[in-house]
């Protein structure tokens, strides 16, 4: 007897899966989850050179996602399954007689159960000059990264043949890399599939007017090609038309060769045939996904029936009662920036129903629902706005509670819509990719003691696939959490039940300047009249700083009460070191500065004896100055021409900025003096926490402006705007707002973004887990910054020109005035004696703090002895 | 009127009233090389403790903020946040901390 048991004994069954697409994998976690990778050997041939990603999201990778970051794939959960994954080594053929698949590189596998999940391949029509240099398909990462490489070289212009779901991907793709782009689309309409007249019509305007071309009901008849690359392409009704690229986007067929070769059946277009178990004319091969012609006679080009697909064969593996009949074709996708959702039958082919539609071209919304002669939802289809497609999918097939009209109508024409997911029932799915029901997520609050939206992600799948379902989830929980008695205190401390966007609202409509009348106005019944916390002092010094200008407050932070809310920072305009001693960081606008004022610094420096260092954000800080030199110190800088650079202050840092077009041979536009322009008008502005920014002067990045709260790329039409990136502990990629902004559109669009930052934010939020916490995320801020959907905008802007109007130098304010400069004092009674214990040693040619005397701490010491430097 | 510390049996005349803004504190060096932090609060009653900050060995802790809680004003290191009771010195966060107080009058 062996002692040492292989993983894998000998009459354990193997599996073969051919083809680790998203389906494939799904189907990895599907026979894991069931205990099968334990008992069976699991062999899986990937013929791309990576492991399983998402395919779906495949054109995020243009604002910001790295192939990494698609991966579906957690090397762990390989390994720890015991997983066989061979990447790069597709399967060749299959010998059904022997049950051996063997792989391009000659490797033989035996199965006993065999997986075909190998997806589809994109149609490419049969066109004269469809293989010429300059043709493409999008349906890889390989495909979009020889499609980026090219454009960068050779293209200006680009075609996507195909206006479909995937041929607007590809041409938000072509948009993403910055070329000129036409669509061309046999039907009369975009999306035809999924959407119906009205809706193509809608999606149409939107689009053209995002600058891209569409030509519709016109067939490509040929490519054109000069000395070998593409060139053009003649279209069916005559045009000509002139492009550098054409990226074929017509539909994809199944992939069945491995299956026709080896003699299973398929169908007559396409398929691998297979029943309600998946199974095929081979009852040790089974066909997921895309490859697959279900029972029901269809292919299914979606991933949610996939998904299902996979669940049934690993199912019937585990011999559970499984079967796969059919999948709902329902859809919601944002194809380039524009909401498209379709559910149930959206087409209205149902006998005698009828249509209720709302439309309006002008925001570029249409919505229908198709209503059965009993009075129920049988589908629909929303472009522009598909905010109510949560609801609407659940409830296809019943009569909807309140009246159609009423579910079309936009929020705030007439009668609001008062529809939830509390109206749902039980067995309603409310996350179709992974078919959760909304009894399912109840159970996870009330039975797996989740309390928030990531746990219950995490417990029931629900919300991480295409995540068109989360803010439902969202609803579901906290409606579950109210329902069983938790009770969930928002507010920001114990002096103030509101949260801190509550207390901004309030302070700024009833323009209200004191912290004390806030508290003992709007604060818990106990706290009234108290002393407060340090907790709510500086978030409500910190909202009346913002809103200074507008509510009529002082706009000086430390006049009157105002003072003594300020953190010790903010209080003496400098940072608090560890021995009590302060640093000082002079404002250095987009980090340019001349060898004069470079010059004052080295002095100041020099004759205060401070620590110099060059900070992250391109500036000078000093350090080691005694709270009475802080005021000698700003004179000199003031003098020379500083302002405070308020480091010290929960507001705008620095905006960075490489050198830009001036000097830079890639350069394409002066980054420099937007820079400078951006940190000029937002100097000083209160938030609620720390803003950073940066100004890169092309896509080469120097400025690494894609990790700042606001971030801006230079493009050679204009600006791109990320926001919502950090450093630090929690680093993210920002996300890109907008495209190709002019410098005008540029500033209103930051203007706007921060203030509905410092509108929304919670205390000590930076704007990255703003942007993950907020309902509807980045597309809900887009929504209410870009589109204006909140009709906040104007207001936005005139708090901004607001703040910019009334922007003071807080450190000249201070020393030109001598109460001010009061405070400025280590002893109240000893205005000339430094503080002792604030002491320095030398380091590499400058100082430290003298640490070991604070642990001497309070004894009694004598002066004269301690007041050294 | 002045803020006045109790030094064994002499009242020590720190500053005037005025000088102390509510919410806020000021450090006064004692005549034995100590230094100690005043405050103030909102009605009015004065308090004095120690001005280091025992966690981290700083000067500091007459900048930091009130705050009240449970009816006790407390001041917040503004280093590390930690609260003390101006009353007691004791620490509300760490129990095996307390820092000295001072008796103080407003005369």
């Amino acid at each position: 007897m062996p002692t040492d048991t292989p993983r894998h004994s000998a009459h354990d069954n193997t599996i073969v899966l051919v083809g680790h697409g998203m389906v494939g994998q799904r189907f990895l976690e599907a026979i894991a989850a069931r205990g099968l990778t334990a008992t069976h050997r699991v062999v899986v041939l990937c013929e791309e050179p990576r492991p399983a990603y998402d395919r779906v999201q495949l054109t995020s990778y243009f604002s910001g996602r790295t192939p990494d970051e698609l991966s579906l794939t957690d090397p762990e959960f390989i390994e720890q399954h015991g997983i066989e994954l061979y990447v790069g080594d597709p399967a060749e053929s299959v010998d059904r007689e022997a049950k051996t698949v063997t792989a391009r590189s000659g490797q033989t596998f035996a199965y006993d159960t065999l997986v075909l999940a190998t997806g589809s391949f994109p149609f490419v029509p049969p066109v004269p000059g469809k293989d010429i240099t300059g043709c493409f398909v999008y349906r890889t990462i390989e495909d979009l990264l020889a499609i980026e490489e090219y454009a960068k070289t050779y293209a200006k212009t680009g075609a996507v043949v195909g206006g479909g779901l995937l041929g607007l991907e590809a041409a938000g793709a072509l948009r993403g890399l910055g070329l000129d782009t036409h669509v061309v689309e046999f039907a009369p309409r975009l999306m035809p599939v999924q959407v119906d007249e009205g809706g193509g019509a809608a999606l149409l305007r939107t689009i053209t007017g995002m600058g891209l071309t569409v030509h519709t009901g016109v067939g490509t008849q040929e490519i054109i090609g000069t000395q070998g690359a593409v060139s053009g392409m003649k279209l069916s009704d005559g045009q000509e038309l002139a492009t550098d690229l054409v990226v074929f986007s017509a539909g994809v067929r199944p992939r069945d060769q491995l299956a026709r070769d080896c003699g299973l059946t398929v169908g007559e277009r396409g398929g691998i045939t297979v029943d309600e178990q998946c199974r095929t004319s081979d009852p040790a091969v089974y066909a997921i996904g895309e490859c697959a012609l279900a029972s029901d006679g269809r292919v299914y080009g979606l991933v949610a029936p996939g998904y299902e697909m996979a669940e049934t064969v690993a199912g019937s593996i585990a011999a559970e009662e499984s079967s796969f009949t059919g999948a709902d074709l329902s859809t919601k996708l944002k194809l380039l920036g524009v909401d498209v959702a379709s559910f149930g039958d959206a087409h209205g082919a149902t006998p005698d129903c009828l249509d209720v539609v709302y439309s309006d071209s002008r925001s570029g919304t249409y919505k229908k629902l198709v209503i059965g002669a009993g009075g129920e939802l049988l589908g629909g289809v929303l472009v522009g706005d598909a905010e109510a497609y949560g609801v609407l999918r659940p409830l296809t097939g019943s009569v909807p509670p309140v009246s159609p009209e009423q579910l079309v109508l936009p929020a705030g024409a007439g009668a609001p819509v008062a529809i939830g997911p509390s109206s749902l029932p039980d067995s309603a799915v409310i996350c179709s990719c992974h078919n959760v029901t909304k009894g399912t997520i109840r159970g996870a609050v009330t039975e797996h003691s989740c309390t928030t939206v990531p746990e219950v992600k995490k417990c029931t799948k629900a919300g991480t696939g295409c995540g068109s379902c989360v803010k439902v989830l969202g609803q579901l929980v906290n409606d579950e959490l109210e329902a069983s008695g938790v009770e969930v205190d928002k507010g920001l401390c114990g002096c103030f039940g509101q949260t801190r966007q509550e207390l901004y609202e309030i302070v700024h409509t009833l323009r209200i300047t004191s912290y004390r009348q806030l508290l003992d106005t709007h604060g818990r019944e106990a706290a009234r009249g108290t002393e407060g916390c340090e907790t709510c002092k500086p978030t409500v010094g910190s909202i009346i700083a913002s809103l200074a200008p507008t509510i009529g407050a002082d706009g000086y932070v430390l006049e009157g009460e105002q003072a003594a809310l300020q953190d010790t920072n903010d209080h003496f305009l400098a940072n608090l070191q560890k021995n009590g001693s302060y640093s000082v960081v002079p404002r250095i606008p987009g980090g340019e500065i001349t060898p004069d004022k470079l010059i004052v610094i080295g002095e100041v420096a020099r004759d205060f004896g401070l620590y110099t260092k060059i900070t992250g954000g391109q500036r000078i800080d000093m350090f080691g100055a005694r709270v009475e030199q802080l005021p000698l110190i700003w004179t000199r800088l003031v003098d020379a021409g500083f302002e405070s650079g308020h480091a010290y202050g929960k507001s705008l840092r620095t905006v960075k900025s490489c050198v830009g077009q001036t000097w830079c041979r890639y350069g394409v536009q002066d980054s420099v003096r937007m820079a400078i322009d951006l940190e000029l008008r937002y100097r000083g502005l209160r938030s609620p926490h720390k803003l950073k920014s940066a100004v890169s002067g092309c896509a080469r990045e120097c400025a690494e402006a894609q990790s700042k709260d606001f971030g801006v790329i230079a493009t050679s039409s204009g600006w791109n705007l990320y926001v919502g990136g950090n450093g630090g502990a929690t680093p993210r990629h920002a996300d890109l707002l907008a495209q190709d902004l002019s410098d005008a559109e540029l500033v209103r669009l930051i203007d706007r973004f921060l203030m509905f930052y410092i509108r929304t934010a919670d205390r000590l939020e930076r704007t990255s887990t703003w942007l993950e916490r907020i309902e509807g995320s980045l597309d809900h801020v887009r929504d209410v910054v870009v589109h204006d959907s909140l009709g906040l905008c104007d207001e936005l802007e005139a708090l901004m020109a607001d703040h910019v109007a009334h922007y003071r130098d807080e450190w000249s304010e201070t020393i030109n005035d001598p109460e001010r400069l009061a405070r400025f004092v280590s002893f109240v009674n000893a205005p000339d004696v430094p503080d002792p214990t604030v002491s320095f040693v030398p380091e590499r040619d400058q100082i430290k703090p003298d640490l070991p005397l604070l642990t001497i701490g309070s004894r009694p010491r004598d002066l004269e002895g301690a007041a050294s430097r | 009127m002045s803020v006045q510390l109790r030094l064994k049996d002499d009242w020590f005349e720190v500053c005037d009233r005025a000088q102390l803004q509510p919410g806020r504190g000021i450090a006064a060096l004692l005549p034995d090389g100590r230094q100690a932090a005043l405050f103030i609060d909102r009605e009015g009653r004065a308090y004095a403790i120690d001005n280091r900050d025992p966690f981290t060995g700083a000067a500091v802790l007459s900048r930091g903020l009130l705050g009240a809680a449970g009816g006790r004003t407390f001041v917040a290191s503004p280093l590390l946040k930690q609260r003390f009771d101006l009353e007691t010195g004791r620490c509300l966060d760490d129990d095996s901390v307390t820092v000295e107080t001072h008796t103080v009058r407003l005369a």
